[in-house]
C-alpha cells in the first residue's frame, strides 16, 4: 500500500484538487450545458425535453436578452473605466508622503469588506427619494432632488456610482502596490533631463505600471460583468427592466419564470462571453510584452 | 485574489450543506419509524416526531407560532417553522420540491400565484382523503375560497388567509378638508387631487408601483372599469376598458403619488402611508394591522377603511384566498402534517387567529361577533361589502407562469405611472402576454 502511494505520489497529492475542481466546477457547468438543450420547468412530472438549440435561438430573438447584454456591457465598461482612472489617481496621491497614510489605507478597505447586500441596502436608504441623504444633500446645494433608483434614465448611473464607490479602492490598492515596487532610477534620470511631473507620470509611471494595471483591470472587469448582489439588493432589475443585466435576467428566467432550460442557455452564453474576454485580455497582455 | 476567496466560501458552503443534508437524512429516517405514531397517541413511549412547515413572513405565521406549544403538547408532534419572504418562499420551495426533497411536510403557498404550477409539477400530495374523511369538514369554508385549492374534485390544499382590496384613508385629513369618503373612482381622484400637498410632504394617493407587485392591486381598478386580464385564453389587456384602467391608475400615481413609486411594493407603500405621508392608499385588507398598530404606524388612530370605490362598471374588487396550506408530495409524515393542518384550520384556531387580525376562510367565524371583534368596524364593513357576488375571485391572471405574466402586465402599469404612451405599452405587452398564454395551451 505505502509502496503504491510512493510510486504515485504526484497523483495522490493532486487528487483532492482534481476532485474538488471536478465536483465544484466541471460538473455544474456540464449540467448547465446539458440543461441548456432542454425545455424544463423543474417539474417532477414532466422530465426535461430535448429541444436542441431552440433555447439559444429564442434568446437571440428575445429583446430583453439583448437589452440585458447591452446593460451588462454598459455597466462594466463605464464602471471599470471610471474606477481605473480614479484608482490610479488615488494611488499616485497615496504614494506621496502624506500624513495618516496608514489610516487612509484602512479606510479604503472598508467598502470592500462590507457584504454587497448590506452595501446595497444602505445605498437604497441613501438614494431614497423622500428622506434619503443624497437628495437632502442636493437640496442643501439648492438643486432639485432626483429619483435615483426609480427613474429609468438615472438608475444605471446610480448603480455604477455604487460600484465605483465600492471597488475604486481595490484598483487603488493594487496600483499602489505596483507603484511602491517601481525602480527609482528612471525618475532621477528624467529629473536631470528636465521632465516635469506630468511627463514623468505619463512616460515613466504609466508604462512601468502596465502589468499591474492589466491584472487590476482584468480582475475588476470579470467581477463587474458578474455583478449581481448590488443590483438585486437595490432594484431587482427595476424600474421595469431598466437595470436588468444579464445576471439578473438569468435569475428571473430561472427562479421566477422557472424556464430552467432557457436560463441555462443564457448562462452558457454568459460563460462564453466572460471566458472570451478573459482570454482576449490575456492575449493582449502577452502581445504587449508584459510578463507577470 | 478575490476569486479564490469566493471559491473558498463556496467550498465552505457546500461542506455546510453536506453536513446539513446528512443530518436532515438522519432526521427523516428517525421520523419514518414513527410515521404512524399520531394515530396511536395512547402509546406513551413513542418517539417525538418533528414536522417542518415552510411558511411566509406573514402576520399569520407570527400568530400561529404563539399557539404551537399547545399543539405540541396535545399531539406530541414537534413543529419547526421556517419562514421566508414571499418570492423567496416560492423559489425555496420550488427548488426543494424539484429536487425531490422529503424535507417539506407542510407548505404555505399562494394558490393564485403558485398553486397551478405546483399542482402540475406534482409538488403537492393529494389531500382529498384527509379533507373528505370528515364529511362536513369543508362545509364551513367559503366556497369560492375552496375553489382555489382544488383540481377538479381533488384537494391539494386548504385556504388559510383571505383578502380583498380596500381603501385606506386618513380620517383627519378628510375631515379637515371637508371631504366625504370617496365612493367612486371619480370621487377618489378629486379627493386625492385636493389633498395632494407635496410641499408639506403629503401625497394625495399611494399604491404599489413596482412592476409585478402592482398587478394584483391594479386588478380591482381593471375590473371596476369593466376590463379583465384575459378571456377564453385570449389576452384582453388592450381593450378600451383596460386601457382606461391603466391610464387611471398610472395617472393617480403620476400626479398625486409620492416620489419613487416605481420601486414600491406593499412594505414601501405602506410605510409612506403609515408615516402620514399620504391621504389615500389602496391595498389588501389583510395588511391592516400594519396601519392600525401604534407600534408600526404613526397614524394608527387616524386610519379609516372603506370598500373599494366603484368604477364605471360598478364596484368589482378582488376577493381571494391569498394563502393556503398544503402537504409536500414527498413528505414521509403526511399524517402528522395533516394533524397540524387540521388543528391550524380548526374553527377554534381560525377564530383565535382571526381575532389577532388574520382574515380566515371560515363562514362561521366571519359570522360570529368575536371573529370580527378585533377588526376595525369600518374595515369589517368594507370586507363584507366587497364580498358576495361582487368580489372577483382572482387578482392576477390564473395561469401556470404567473410570474412572467405579471412582469409583462406590470410594464404597462409602469408606462402609465411614468406618463408614457399606455396604448403602445399595452399593445407590446399584449403580444408577449398572448405568447405566454399560447405556450400553456400545448
Amino acid at each position: 500500500m505505502s509502496n503504491w502511494i510512493d510510486r504515485n505520489i504526484k497523483w495522490v497529492f493532486t487528487m483532492p484538487a482534481v476532485i474538488f475542481v471536478g465536483l465544484m466546477m466541471v460538473m455544474p457547468v456540464g449540467y448547465t450545458f446539458w440543461l441548456s438543450f432542454h425545455d424544463w420547468n423543474m417539474s417532477n412530472i414532466t422530465p426535461p425535453l430535448w429541444v436542441a438549440l431552440q433555447n439559444y435561438l429564442d434568446l437571440f430573438h428575445d429583446e430583453l436578452f439583448i437589452k440585458s447584454l447591452k446593460l451588462m456591457f454598459y455597466f462594466t465598461i463605464v464602471a471599470v473605466a471610471v474606477e481605473t482612472v480614479l484608482g490610479v489617481g488615488l494611488a499616485v496621491l497615496m504614494n506621496q508622503n502624506i500624513v495618516g497614510k496608514g489610516l487612509v489605507k484602512t479606510l479604503f478597505l472598508l467598502p470592500m469588506v462590507a457584504t454587497p447586500v448590506a452595501v446595497g441596502l444602505i445605498w437604497v436608504l441613501i438614494y431614497e427619494p423622500n428622506i434619503g441623504i443624497a437628495n437632502v444633500f442636493l437640496e442643501k446645494l439648492g438643486l432639485p432632488g432626483q429619483e435615483w433608483l426609480t427613474s429609468q434614465n438615472l438608475v444605471m448611473p446610480s448603480l455604477i456610482f455604487i460600484d465605483v464607490w465600492e471597488w475604486t479602492p481595490m484598483i487603488a490598492l493594487i496600483v499602489l502596490a505596483g507603484l511602491v515596487s517601481l525602480p527609482k532610477d528612471p525618475y532621477e534620470a528624467a529629473m536631470i533631463d528636465g521632465a516635469n511631473t506630468w511627463q514623468s507620470f505619463s512616460k515613466i509611471t504609466l508604462p512601468l505600471l502596465k502589468p499591474t494595471l492589466y491584472s487590476a483591470v482584468l480582475l475588476r472587469m470579470i467581477d463587474a460583468l458578474k455583478t449581481f448582489d448590488i443590483i438585486y439588493a437595490t432594484t431587482q432589475g427595476g424600474p421595469g427592466t431598466s437595470s436588468q443585466t444579464i445576471n439578473i435576467y438569468g435569475y428571473v428566467l430561472g427562479f421566477q419564470y422557472f424556464k430552467i432550460g432557457q436560463a441555462s442557455a443564457l448562462l452558457m452564453i454568459f460563460f462564453i462571453i466572460v471566458l472570451s474576454i478573459s482570454i482576449f485580455t490575456i492575449l493582449l497582455r502577452n502581445r504587449a510584452g508584459v510578463n507577470l | 485574489m478575490r476569486n479564490s476567496f469566493v471559491g473558498f466560501k463556496k467550498a465552505a458552503g457546500y461542506l455546510a450543506l453536506a453536513v446539513g443534508i446528512s443530518s436532515a437524512l438522519a432526521g427523516c429516517s428517525g421520523g419514518s419509524d414513527t410515521s404512524t405514531g399520531s394515530k396511536s397517541s395512547d402509546k406513551t413511549e413513542k418517539k417525538v416526531q418533528e414536522i417542518r412547515v415552510v411558511a411566509a413572513n406573514h402576520p399569520w405565521t407570527e400568530s400561529i407560532k404563539k399557539e404551537l406549544p399547545e399543539f405540541e403538547k396535545e399531539t406530541g408532534i414537534k413543529v419547526k417553522i421556517d419562514s421566508y419572504f414571499e418570492d423567496q418562499l416560492t423559489q425555496k420551495t420550488s427548488v426543494e420540491f424539484a429536487s425531490n426533497s422529503k424535507g417539506i411536510d407542510v407548505v404555505m403557498f399562494r394558490p393564485l400565484q403558485d398553486g397551478k404550477m405546483y399542482q402540475q409539477s406534482g409538488y403537492f400530495a393529494d389531500m382529498t382523503d384527509y379533507v373528505t374523511k370528515d364529511k362536513d369538514y369543508t362545509a364551513d369554508f367559503i366556497p369560492s375560497s375552496l375553489g382555489s385549492v382544488k383540481e377538479g374534485d381533488k384537494f391539494y390544499g386548504l385556504p388559510l388567509v383571505t383578502e380583498t382590496q380596500v381603501l385606506y384613508y386618513r380620517k383627519d385629513l378628510l375631515e379637515k378638508a371637508g371631504i366625504e369618503v370617496p365612493k367612486t373612482l371619480e370621487e377618489l381622484e378629486k379627493a386625492a387631487k385636493k389633498l395632494n400637498d407635496p410641499d408639506n410632504g403629503v401625497s394625495g394617493f399611494v399604491s404599489r408601483g413596482k412592476r409585478a407587485a402592482a398587478v394584483t392591486q391594479f386588478s380591482s381598478y381593471l375590473y371596476a372599469f369593466g376590463g379583465d386580464f384575459m378571456k377564453d385564453g385570449k389576452s384582453t389587456i388592450t381593450s378600451p376598458e383596460a386601457l382606461e384602467a391603466f391610464n387611471y391608475y398610472g395617472n393617480m400615481l403620476n400626479k398625486y403619488g409620492p416620489k419613487g413609486t416605481l420601486n414600491m411594493s406593499w412594505p414601501e407603500a405602506m410605510a409612506v402611508f403609515t408615516q402620514g405621508k399620504a391621504a389615500f392608499y389602496t391595498d389588501a385588507s389583510s395588511l391592516f394591522t400594519n396601519a392600525t398598530d401604534a407600534s408600526k404606524s404613526q397614524v394608527a388612530d387616524k386610519v379609516g377603511f372603506a370598500p373599494f370605490p366603484a368604477g364605471p362598471n360598478g364596484a368589482k374588487p378582488y376577493n381571494v384566498t391569498s394563502w393556503a396550506l398544503g402537504v409536500g408530495a414527498n413528505s414521509e409524515k403526511k399524517d402528522a402534517a395533516w394533524e397540524f393542518i387540521k388543528w391550524a384550520e380548526s374553527k377554534e384556531m381560525v377564530l383565535k387567529l382571526q381575532a389577532d387580525g388574520n382574515p380566515g376562510a371560515r363562514i362561521s367565524v366571519w359570522n360570529s361577533p368575536e371573529g370580527i371583534a378585533k377588526f376595525p368596524k369600518d374595515l369589517a364593513e368594507a370586507i363584507a361589502a366587497n364580498g358576495g357576488d361582487k368580489g372577483v375571485p382572482y387578482d392576477r391572471p390564473v395561469i401556470v407562469n404567473v410570474g412572467a405574466a405579471r412582469d409583462v402586465i406590470g410594464d404597462v402599469i409602469l408606462a402609465g405611472i411614468e406618463g408614457k404612451d399606455v396604448k403602445a405599452a399595452a399593445e407590446k405587452a399584449d403580444g408577449e402576454f398572448q405568447k405566454i398564454l399560447d405556450s400553456e395551451k400545448k
